[in-house]
């Protein structure tokens, strides 16, 4: 198992190695930064544009692979350079990460949980009332885009809200700006703010993982050796979840790999929706500044949660099939 | 796969080369349209559908606004009889607006599930046939493209694009949405490769692109069907999302995603300048994802076969 991890492993660096070499070209020739200075009010002398996008290493005078060169050799000693605004893409990236991340991992836990489960029950209690209601309910949930799902769910605080006649449901940022108080107060406060971000990261999630669960559970439920399984006198229950629920997620860690992509997509959404100031939303008001090099460093971050998630996946593939470990 | 002869009412094995000669057995298409007419959520899905592309296409003629009219004597109103469903907040008609950006993202939907679908039919089929290099090069790129997500990069080159239109935003969307498809249809092919009709046909000496095309191809399309199907919906999904935040269809152009990010402000004093755009969006993905269920049960015989043997099984426990 270990031979076949360590492939996998070294697949994937030369993976995120081509990968961010490609992303940084295509940042640099799609982004104009020199646009971005020039356009400012009043005018800077055409010198101190020059001094500025050679200070950032984005200047697109020097040739692109002298400037990839010197990125990457800064990059693989832990400096990911200066944002446009001359602030640290490191200390940037620090601020914002921990958001980012503590959004993305409840909204994963919570929405891959629930939807496998809600996917194993539907199989189980096919073509039943709560099948249907599930499947139903997935369906509306897969139609509806992240943004446009926290869009809804934002509106409906807000009518909350009003009917309430206060902040009953606090949606902006991850605190209450100027809260004091008791520690419980505090981390009450950012557990309301985290409510709606993560439910509309999670509830698509958990639509998704419901419809491919319930696809693979069928396949294991009308499966030979399930029935042998009752035939030696498992319960049904205990049939079910040792020997069929197992079988059935092999397929889903390939989905897992796959979700994170949209997921980290729907995180972008949903921070800049709720006013969270995570990697997403950095990303895209770095976009708009022609901020290279933050565009870039989220570039990066992306690509290792990716092939983390990947190399996730591979492990808990190996972990739930045997045929792979001893391959 | 192996079950599939065994139950008398199960197609014939997906097209193959020959048209079948004999007029007995009913031929696939009557088979899949009679098991499609007999699902329910399907028949809905195909109706609502084409209702909807009927508003697209044929609604904006119904009225005298077009969606770049300003009418200054109608701000925010609410729906009347002059604008149907009312105006935004600078005179605006909604129904000619939101018709308008309904017909760009079903245009931009349709568009990129075909070029995606094709993309990812010919380059997986490719990969699975020919094996070895072509393999690896092509599993290299599919997995290089799918480290990224398709947000990202269509961000960044999104001010590249402001010029050149929205069918430079369409390809952009096609090239990052065939992969997985493509990555199924490799394996797909992969195991058709050492079916006897593919065997005979290379000891024939049928040149190998016109294998890939002429045998292997159409033994996938069932689920190349669905799967286009779905990408519409998919597509769409990613369009208004990108427009939303002002990366994909450019003003003075509309498309669901900027109306709904220009109505989400005011839905609540204004719920008809963001309801009936968001609604519509939502309507219509889900048609897409019925039709495209519904589709997958008629079309792969071993899916119903399966759900018809679960049914079965089921009566005789109660």
């Amino acid at each position: 198992m270990l031979a076949y991890l360590a492939k996998r492993l070294g697949y994937y660096v030369v993976l995120l190695a081509v990968a961010v070499f490609l992303s940084y070209v295509l940042s640099s020739l799609a982004l104009s930064p020199r646009g971005y200075f020039e356009g400012r009010q009043p005018p800077p002398p055409a010198g101190s544009v020059e001094a500025q996008l050679s200070a950032l290493g984005i200047n697109d005078h020097t040739p692109l692979m002298d400037r990839f060169g010197t990125w990457a050799s800064h990059a693989l000693r832990g400096d990911f350079g200066r944002t446009i605004d001359s602030g640290s893409v490191e200390e940037e990236f620090g601020r914002r990460v921990g958001v980012s991340l503590r959004l993305l991992l409840a909204g994963t836990v919570l929405g891959t949980v629930t939807g496998v489960l809600l996917g194993a029950w539907g199989a189980v209690r096919q073509y039943r009332l709560s099948d249907r209601a599930v499947t139903l309910f997935a369906f509306l949930l897969l139609s509806t885009p992240t943004f446009l799902l926290a869009v809804l769910l934002k509106l409906g605080a807000m009518k909350v809200n009003q009917a309430a006649g206060g902040e009953l449901i606090a949606f902006t940022g991850e605190k209450t700006p100027g809260l004091t108080g008791s520690a419980t107060t505090l981390l009450g406060d950012r557990a309301v703010h985290l409510l709606l971000p993560t439910l509309s990261i999670a509830l698509g999630t958990a639509a998704a993982y419901s419809r491919y669960q319930r696809g693979t559970m069928l396949d294991v439920l009308g499966s030979d050796f399930l029935r042998t399984a009752r035939a030696k006198g498992l319960t049904h229950r205990a049939a079910v979840l040792k020997h069929g629920l197992r079988t059935a997620l092999v397929p889903m860690s390939t989905f897992f790999a796959y979700g994170f992509l949209a997921l980290f997509t729907g995180a972008a959404f949903t921070e800049k929706i709720f006013g969270w100031h995570g990697m997403g939303s950095w990303f895209i008001d770095a976009v708009g500044k022609s901020d290279v090099n933050s565009v870039v460093a989220v570039n990066v971050f992306a690509a290792v949660m990716v092939l983390l998630s990947g190399f996730l996946a591979d492990v808990l593939h190996a972990a739930l099939d045997p045929r792979v470990r001893t391959r | 796969m192996t079950t599939t002869a065994a139950t008398p009412s199960a197609p014939v094995t997906p097209v193959t080369a020959g048209e079948p000669t004999e007029e007995r057995p009913p031929g696939r298409t009557r088979v899949a349209l009679r098991r499609f007419a007999a699902n329910p959520n399907a028949v809905v899905g195909a109706g609502v559908l084409l209702l909807l592309f009927l508003l697209a296409f044929a609604g904006p003629h119904l009225t005298r606004w077009s969606h770049t009219d300003i009418d200054y004597g109608a701000l925010r109103q609410a729906p009347s009889a002059a604008h149907w469903w009312g105006t935004n907040r600078i005179g605006q008609d909604v129904y000619a607006q939101v018709l308008h950006g309904l017909q760009k993202s079903l245009l931009i939907g349709l568009l990129v599930a075909l070029f995606a679908t094709v993309l990812a039919s010919v380059v997986g089929a490719c990969a699975g046939y020919f094996g070895g290099w072509t393999d690896r090069i092509v599993t290299f790129c599919i997995d290089l493209l799918l480290v990224f997500p398709a947000f990202l990069i269509i961000a960044i080159v999104s001010p590249r694009l402001r010029d050149t239109g929205w069918l430079a935003f369409v390809g952009l969307l096609a090239v990052f949405g065939w992969m997985i498809t493509a990555r199924v249809v490799r394996s797909m092919t992969r195991s058709l490769k050492e079916r006897d009709f593919v065997r005979a046909a290379q000891l024939m000496g049928v040149h190998p692109l016109r294998i890939v095309f002429r045998h292997i191809l159409p033994n996938v399309s069932s689920f190349l069907i669905v799967d286009a199907t779905i990408a519409v919906g998919g597509a769409v999904m990613s369009e208004t999302g990108l427009s939303y935040f002002g990366f994909g269809v450019q003003p003075p152009d509309v498309s669901l995603g900027t109306l709904i990010a220009d109505g989400s402000g005011a839905a609540l004093t204004y719920p008809w300048m963001f309801f009936f755009a968001a609604g519509l969006l939502v309507v219509f993905v889900l048609a897409v994802n019925f039709l495209g269920d519904g589709l997958r049960d008629a079309l792969d015989p071993t899916s119903a076969q399966h759900r018809r043997r679960r049914r079965r099984r089921k009566g005789g426990r109660a």
